[in-house]
């Protein structure tokens, strides 16, 4: 690249991260590090009944006896599970809200209070270990849709808390879901009635704060027969110059012809340009579509993290369910990603659709890693992948590792991968027509995801076009 | 203002890629809403000099200078260089996957609009503008539906710019190879839109290695560019000699 084109770049590269401020205030903390003293600590300190203490007791141990996973690209210093605070929350002034989580998420541009009438959307805010509020409660419950924070409905909902938290991630299924399940803190809980259409879409926000905490937060949606909700997520962090651990569970469950759509964007402090810093994010993220013609489409932005390991998955166990997994993810400077999906084919006729799209630059490496298991049931399964990679220069590495296992003749799977890399001739062709590298440079990344952004929902397709090209950074300053 | 009306002046220029030297003291003077033509065998570095003109960054300038109304080209960054009118249309117009053509054509008209501190325009009023222009091309909407040049023929990749080209108006346009990629039709059409561009006191550079469609035209000038340089500089008679003669009774200049 020339030397102009490439001081445009590193400016690119280079731009500060926005959200990266700390809100100081006072918060309670358990002591460091994990032991069954701290998990009945937790239990003690959200009241919560002894089925949900018996859960994260016996996760405690699955993790105690599982290994660190070592499959994946992914190179970091170990680490040290003792030196993180598993449970810290903002000290409640007397049940009010404390000013300064307002303030906090008036500068993140996220409503906290209900003064917008046309919002279409629903917000469960989550600071640190805690969820603040959740909006739009009450107009959500005339329509039986339940829109909670996950430890409210431990203790208001509790029969179908029992009946689904790990029906599909298991307490048992990974070192980072043992984990989870040992000291999960909050996190939202959806339960959509059947024949509801959720009116509101739903949403949280999770908000990394703390030095040495960690966020393990969990999520679970349930849409009964002939329900549909359209979920959404985002995330940011302070900066720190320590990395922050985040290990989350998510679990859909969809029965008979309901549909579930989850969407995050994903914008974790990813470290500084040397790749100091940043969260580490291993997240296990599965939906299981139970019933027959039921639906699950996971759409990803992933611009953050440090460390991103994730791979939202479907279990298709009701014939002829659907399962998609949409993807973009932006790395650059030191941050690595291994990101992907499993399309696990169980019932017959069930179908599923990838579409990744990995832009890469700096000294980033961008892995997408996924599996096709079509089992020896699923008579007429189909899937359809396609990983693209879009490299914009010639430092950062790119790896494709499809998994596939087929178990039967009467199904099919198409493949699709393809890596471009940004040309010099392109850009001159663009900057002749009087593009800014800038410009350019923006137009071929949102060319390149195309297909992705116009999957996600209003909001976030702006939020997403924004983070994608920066545009926003320089909104705000 | 200069009373002569030479809106670009190469001087001495010499220029190299990769080491290797492809033009070599090259000199050329066009005046306000003249046609030259730069005509040479393959590889005498015609569309080097394109390149550097509209600001490649795979050229080094090695010495020499070039005037632009006035300004110094070489100061000006390659967009800009479009923006004060020196518009280059390529002889392979790249493919840019996942561009929109209508896309690519309004942001470029906004950000020449842009330049001159004039807000973006309508929409509406935009599409309406373009299908003008491509009825004046007799093309067919549906070119504005597809991904850049993605697809496109030969053709209709030259087609594609001369729409730029009338959006954009340029002062002095260079046409790489004008005529690859064009069949007959495609040839006549784009000489209506040259002299039509003529009188709007564009000024143009051709640059072909095909002499046979220069008599369409009435060009001021024609050069004969031979290693890097300009060899003979005269009229229309310079055709019939190349006809004759080949260019390489010219290397002996």
């Amino acid at each position: 690249m020339s030397n102009r084109n490439q001081i445009e770049l590193n400016k690119f590269l280079t731009t500060p991260y926005s959200y990266g401020f700390i809100t100081d205030i006072d918060t309670q903390k358990f002591p460091k590090g994990l032991s069954k003293k701290i998990l009945k600590l937790i239990s003690q300190k959200k009241k919560e009944p002894t089925n949900i203490e018996c859960f994260r007791l016996k996760s405690y141990n699955h993790w105690r006896s599982k290994k660190f996973p070592t499959w994946m690209t992914l190179l970091f210093d170990k680490i040290d599970f003792e030196k993180i605070n598993y449970y810290s929350i903002p000290v409640k002034s007397l049940e009010k809200i404390n000013p300064e989580i307002l303030k906090t998420f008036d500068r993140l541009q996220i409503s906290l209070t209900e003064k917008n009438k046309c919002s279409s959307m629903a917000l469960d805010a989550v600071f640190d270990s805690t969820s603040i509020t959740t909006t739009y409660k009450d107009k959500l419950a005339k329509h039986g849709v339940i829109f909670c924070a996950i430890s409210e409905a431990i203790k208001d909902y509790p029969n179908l808390v029992e009946k689904f938290l790990g029906s599909v991630v298991s307490n048992n299924d990974n070192f980072f879901a043992a984990l989870n399940s040992a000291v999960f803190s909050d996190g939202s809980f959806c339960y959509i009635p059947k024949n509801i259409k959720c009116p509101l879409d739903l949403s949280t926000y999770f908000r990394i704060n703390d030095k040495n905490a960690g966020q393990f937060e969990r999520t679970l949606i349930i849409a009964e027969e002939n329900s549909f909700v359209n979920y959404l997520e985002g995330c940011t962090a302070s900066q720190h110059d320590k990395n922050q651990l985040h290990a989350a569970i998510v679990e859909l469950i969809a029965f008979d012809h309901a549909e579930i759509r989850y969407s995050t964007v994903q914008n974790w402090y990813a470290g500084n340009e040397h790749g100091f810093g940043g969260i580490y994010n291993f997240v296990t993220k599965r939906g299981a579509c139970l019933g027959q013609y039921s639906k699950i489409s996971w759409t990803q932005v992933e611009t953050g993290s440090a460390i991103t390991w994730k791979y939202p998955s479907c279990y298709l166990i009701g014939t002829n369910s659907t399962g998609e997994f949409y993807s973009i993810a932006l790395t650059k400077n030191y941050q690595q990603a291994d990101t992907g999906t499993k399309m696990i084919h169980i019932g017959s006729n069930t179908k599923s659709k990838i579409l990744s799209k990995s832009i890469s630059s700096g000294f980033s490496t961008n892995t997408y890693r996924g599996l096709i298991k079509i089992s020896p049931k699923a008579k007429l399964a189909y899937n359809f992948s396609q990983c693209d990679s879009f490299l914009i220069d010639s430092n950062s590495r790119v790896n494709t590792y499809p998994y596939i296992e087929m178990h039967n003749s009467s199904s099919k799977i198409e493949y699709e991968a393809k890596i471009s890399k940004l040309t010099e001739d392109q850009l001159f062709y663009l900057q002749q027509r009087g593009f800014t590298f800038e410009k350019a440079l923006e137009l071929l990344i949102n060319g390149f995801c195309k297909d992705i952004l116009t999957k996600l929902p209003l909001e976030f397709a702006i939020e997403a076009d924004r983070l994608l090209t920066l545009k926003l950074e320089k909104s705000i300053s | 203002m200069k009373t002569n009306n030479i809106i670009l002046k190469i001087e001495n220029l010499i220029v190299k890629i990769d080491g290797k030297t492809i033009l070599k003291n090259f000199n050329v003077e066009v005046k306000k809403s003249e046609i030259h033509f730069l005509i040479g065998p393959n590889g005498c570095g015609k569309s080097t000099l394109s390149k550097v003109l509209a600001g490649h960054p795979s050229y080094t300038v090695e010495r020499g200078k070039v005037t632009f109304f006035n300004k110094n080209l070489f100061k000006l960054p390659t967009e800009i260089r479009v923006q004060e009118g020196l518009f280059l249309a390529f002889q392979y117009p790249l493919e840019i996957p996942g561009i929109n053509t209508l896309d690519f054509l309004k942001i470029a008209y906004d950000e020449q609009l842009k330049y001159f501190k004039k807000p973006p325009i309508d929409p509406f009023l935009f599409v309406n503008k373009i299908k003008k222009l491509l009825g004046e091309l007799n093309l067919h909407e549906d070119f504005l539906n597809r991904e850049l040049n993605v697809g496109f023929s030969g053709g209709e990749k030259k087609l594609l710019e001369l729409i730029q080209v009338l959006l954009l108006k340029p002062k002095f346009l260079i046409f790489d190879e004008v005529d690859s990629g064009l069949d007959i039709d495609g040839i006549q059409r784009l000489f209506s839109i040259i002299s039509k561009l003529k009188n709007t006191k564009t000024s143009i550079l051709i640059i072909t290695h095909n002499p046979k469609i220069i008599e369409y035209l009435k060009p001021n000038k024609i050069h004969i560019m031979i290693d890097g340089s300009i060899c003979k500089t005269g009229g229309i008679e310079l055709v019939q000699l190349v006809e004759k003669l080949g260019f390489n009774f010219f290397k002996k200049f």
